[in-house]
C-alpha cells in the first residue's frame, strides 16, 4: 500500500513537472538544451532555499527524476561540501554528488556508440 | 528586425535564344519513393546511406549517380559535357564537388540552399545560350545529412514543430545543350531573384520565411513579360511547403495576382498525409526531383505547355539562426516552354 | 491556416510576424500536454520502482536515489541505441526530455551520430553538444549558490 502511495506521488508529481515543460515547448519554441537548462538552473535555485527537498521528500522520483532533481543534487551536495571542508568545497560536492550519472551517461554513451549505427528517422 | 530594401527596383528578366533541356535524370531515397511520386523517380534507393558507410558518402553517391544517369539518358558522353554546376546544402558543398571529382569536366560550385537547383539551370542556361554545347545542372540534398547540420542528431528525441517540414533525400541532374535533334522542352526566361527578408526567425517555419522572396520574382516575372498566372499551364515553387505555399498565395492576391489550379508546390506535393512530413518536403532535392522526373515527361509528352519554376531558398545558417538573426530568402524563377510547332 | 483573427488587407514587412503567427497551424496543446504528463509520469514511476528495489536490498535512501537515476540513463541509453527513444520524443514531448533521460538521450544521440568523425573528434568532441550546457550551467550555479550559502552562513 505504501509503495502503491509512493508510485502515485511519483506518478503526478512527475507528469506536472512535464506538462510544465510541454507549456514552455508550446509557446515559447524553445529547444531540448534551452528547457533542459532552465529546469536543471530552476531546480538548482529552488533548493538553494531548500525548498526542492520538500518535494524530494514528499514525490521521490517524482522529484529527482526530472532534470531538475539533477540541479538540487548539485547544489545539495556542493553546499554539504562546504559545511564538511569549508568554501573549497563548492567546487567540490556538486559533481561528487552527481558523478554517478554522468560518468554512467558517457560510459554508456561511448559504449552505445561504439555498437549502434546512426539511423534515419522513419518519420 | 526586417531588413528593408528598396522594393521599386526592377528585377529584370533574362531571355535565352537557345537552351534546350535534352534530359534529366532524378535519383530518390526511401522516403520520397512511398510518397505520392514514388513512380516517377528513374532511381530509387532503399536505403539512406546507398550502400556506403556514411550518410554523406551516400549523399555524394546520389549526385554522381544522377549525373552519370542524365549524360547516359541524355544521349551524350562524358566528353560532350563541358561544364557541370551545381550545389548541395552541406557545408562546402562537398557532396556536389565530391561527386564531381571523378570527371575531368569544368565545375562550377554554387549556393542558394534550396534553390540551388534553380540556380543551377538559370546558370546553365546563359553557358549554352552564350559558350558551350552541353552543361549539366545537378543538385539534391539528403534528411540525415542536413539534420545533423542545421537541427539535431537523429536520434535525439525532440518534438517537431506542426509547421515544420522534411528535408527530401535525392539528387536530379538537368542536361541543357545550345541544340537538339529531337523535340524537347527549352529554357526561355529567367528572372534571377534578391535577397528578400521579412523578419522571421523560426527556423522551423522556412516556407514563411521564403514565401515573400518567391512573391516578389513571381510578381517581378509577370510584369516583365506581361503576363498573368493563367497564361501558365504550371506555377511550381519549390520547396515552400504546404503553409509556405498557402502564404504565398495569400501574398501575391494581395498584389492583386491570383493563383489558380495550375500552382503547386515541389515539397507540398511529395508527400502522403501519413508520411507524418507535416508541411511537406523541403531542401534542393524537392525541385530536383520533382522537375527531373514527373515535370519533364510531361513536358516532353506536351502535357504542360508554359511553365514557371520557382527555386525557393532560406539562406540561414545554424551559426546566424544561434546568433538571433532573421532567415534571409532567395527565389529565382525560369521559364520552360515546350514547342511542338518548333520541329514541325 | 484558416481561422485567421484579423483581415490583413496588406501585408507588409512590419505586420509579417503577426499575420504568420495567426497563419501558422497550432500544435494541439491538450493532446501534448497529457502525452507529457503520461510519458513523464510514467518515467518517474518505473524511477519509484527501482528505488523501492534498491531499498529492499538493503541500499540507504539517498544512495538508492541516485542508483535508480543511474539505472534510467543506462536505460535510455540503450534505448537511444537501438533506436526507440527519439521515436518516443516524437510524441512525448517534454514527457521524454525533462527526465533524467532525456538527458542521456541528449549525450548519447551525438556520439552515435559523430561515430563516423572517429572516437576523438567525433565521439569524444560531439558528445555534450547538446547536453554539455546542461552540465556547464549547473555546476557553475551549484558552486555560486554554496560559495554564498559558505558566506552569509546557510
Amino acid at each position: 500500500m505504501e509503495l502503491a502511495l509512493a508510485l502515485l506521488k511519483a506518478f503526478v508529481v512527475g507528469g506536472l513537472i512535464c506538462v510544465i515543460g510541454q507549456l514552455l515547448i508550446d509557446y515559447t519554441h524553445l529547444t531540448n538544451g534551452k528547457i533542459l537548462v532552465i529546469f536543471l538552473v530552476a531546480g538548482a535555485i529552488l533548493q538553494a532555499f531548500g525548498l526542492y527537498e520538500y518535494l524530494i521528500k514528499f514525490a521521490g522520483a517524482g522529484a529527482s527524476v526530472p532534470i531538475s532533481g539533477f540541479g538540487y543534487a548539485l547544489v545539495k551536495g556542493a553546499v554539504e561540501s562546504v559545511k564538511e571542508m569549508g568554501p573549497i568545497g563548492a567546487f567540490v560536492g556538486g559533481l561528487k554528488a552527481t558523478a554517478i550519472g554522468i560518468s554512467t551517461a558517457i560510459v554508456f554513451g561511448y559504449a552505445v556508440a561504439l555498437i549502434f549505427k546512426p539511423r534515419t528517422k522513419e518519420m | 528586425m526586417a531588413y528593408m530594401v528598396n522594393d521599386s527596383y526592377d528585377l529584370p528578366t533574362i531571355n535565352y535564344v537557345n537552351c534546350y533541356i535534352l534530359d534529366g535524370y532524378s535519383v530518390a531515397g526511401p522516403k520520397e519513393r512511398m510518397g505520392k511520386l514514388g513512380e516517377h523517380y528513374d532511381l530509387t534507393v532503399d536505403n539512406d546511406k546507398f550502400g556506403e558507410d556514411t550518410f554523406e558518402k551516400g549523399e555524394r553517391k546520389m549526385f554522381a549517380t544522377a549525373l552519370q544517369g542524365a549524360i547516359n539518358k541524355s544521349g551524350v558522353s562524358d566528353s560532350d559535357i563541358n561544364a557541370i554546376i551545381g550545389g548541395d546544402l552541406l557545408n562546402q558543398i562537398v557532396s556536389t564537388s565530391f561527386a564531381t571529382r571523378g570527371y575531368p569536366i569544368p565545375y562550377l560550385g554554387l549556393y542558394n540552399a534550396c534553390g540551388t537547383f534553380v540556380e543551377s539551370l538559370v546558370v546553365g542556361a546563359m553557358l549554352v545560350d552564350n559558350y558551350m554545347q552541353h552543361v549539366a545542372c545537378v543538385s539534391g540534398s539528403h534528411f540525415s545529412t542536413a539534420e545533423r547540420q542545421y537541427r539535431f542528431p537523429l536520434e535525439l528525441g525532440v518534438f517537431r514543430s506542426p509547421h515544420s517540414q522534411w528535408t527530401a533525400t535525392g539528387a536530379g541532374c538537368t542536361i541543357l545543350s545550345n541544340h537538339s535533334a529531337h523535340p524537347c522542352a527549352r529554357i526561355t526566361k529567367a528572372t534571377i531573384g534578391r535577397v528578400v527578408d521579412y523578419g522571421i526567425k523560426d527556423i522551423n517555419n522556412m516556407g514563411a520565411a521564403m514565401a515573400p522572396a518567391a512573391c516578389d520574382t513571381l510578381l517581378a516575372h509577370l510584369n516583365n513579360t506581361s503576363t498573368k498566372p493563367d497564361d501558365y499551364d504550371l506555377i511550381m515553387t519549390g520547396d515552400l511547403g504546404k503553409l509556405g505555399g498557402y502564404i504565398f498565395g495569400d501574398l501575391t492576391s494581395k498584389k492583386g495576382v491570383v493563383l489558380g489550379d495550375n500552382y503547386m508546390d515541389c515539397g507540398a506535393s511529395m508527400y502522403y498525409p501519413e508520411q507524418r512530413t507535416y508541411m511537406g518536403g523541403s531542401g534542393a532535392a524537392c525541385s530536383a526531383l520533382v522537375f527531373n522526373s514527373m515535370i519533364l515527361n510531361q513536358l516532353h509528352n506536351n502535357e504542360i505547355k508554359k511553365m514557371l519554376l520557382i527555386g525557393t531558398g532560406a539562406l540561414m545558417s545554424p551559426t546566424t539562426s544561434f546568433q538571433g538573426d532573421s532567415i534571409p530568402s532567395i527565389a529565382h524563377c525560369i521559364q520552360v516552354e515546350y514547342e511542338e510547332e518548333l520541329w514541325n | 491556416m484558416k481561422s485567421q483573427q484579423k483581415d490583413y488587407a496588406q501585408i507588409s514587412k512590419s505586420n509579417y510576424k503577426s499575420y504568420v503567427f495567426e497563419t501558422s497551424p497550432k500544435s494541439s496543446h491538450w493532446k501534448n500536454m497529457i502525452w507529457a504528463f503520461l510519458i513523464g509520469g510514467l518515467i518517474c514511476v518505473v524511477g519509484q520502482l527501482l528505488i523501492a528495489l534498491f531499498i529492499k536490498l538493503g541500499l540507504d535512501k539517498e544512495m538508492s536515489s541516485t542508483l535508480a537515476s543511474s539505472v534510467l540513463v543506462a536505460l535510455a541509453a540503450i534505448t537511444t541505441g537501438i533506436g526507440i527513444y527519439d521515436r518516443l520524443g516524437r510524441f512525448a514531448g517534454a514527457g521524454s526530455t525533462i527526465p533524467i533521460t532525456g538527458f542521456s538521450n541528449a549525450i548519447v544521440a551525438p556520439a552515435i551520430e559523430f561515430r563516423s568523425e572517429g572516437l576523438i573528434y567525433g565521439i569524444g568532441a560531439k558528445m555534450f553538444t547538446v547536453a554539455g550546457p546542461v552540465i556547464v550551467n549547473g555546476v557553475s550555479v551549484a558552486v555560486i549558490i554554496a560559495l554564498l550559502t559558505a558566506l552569509f552562513g546557510g
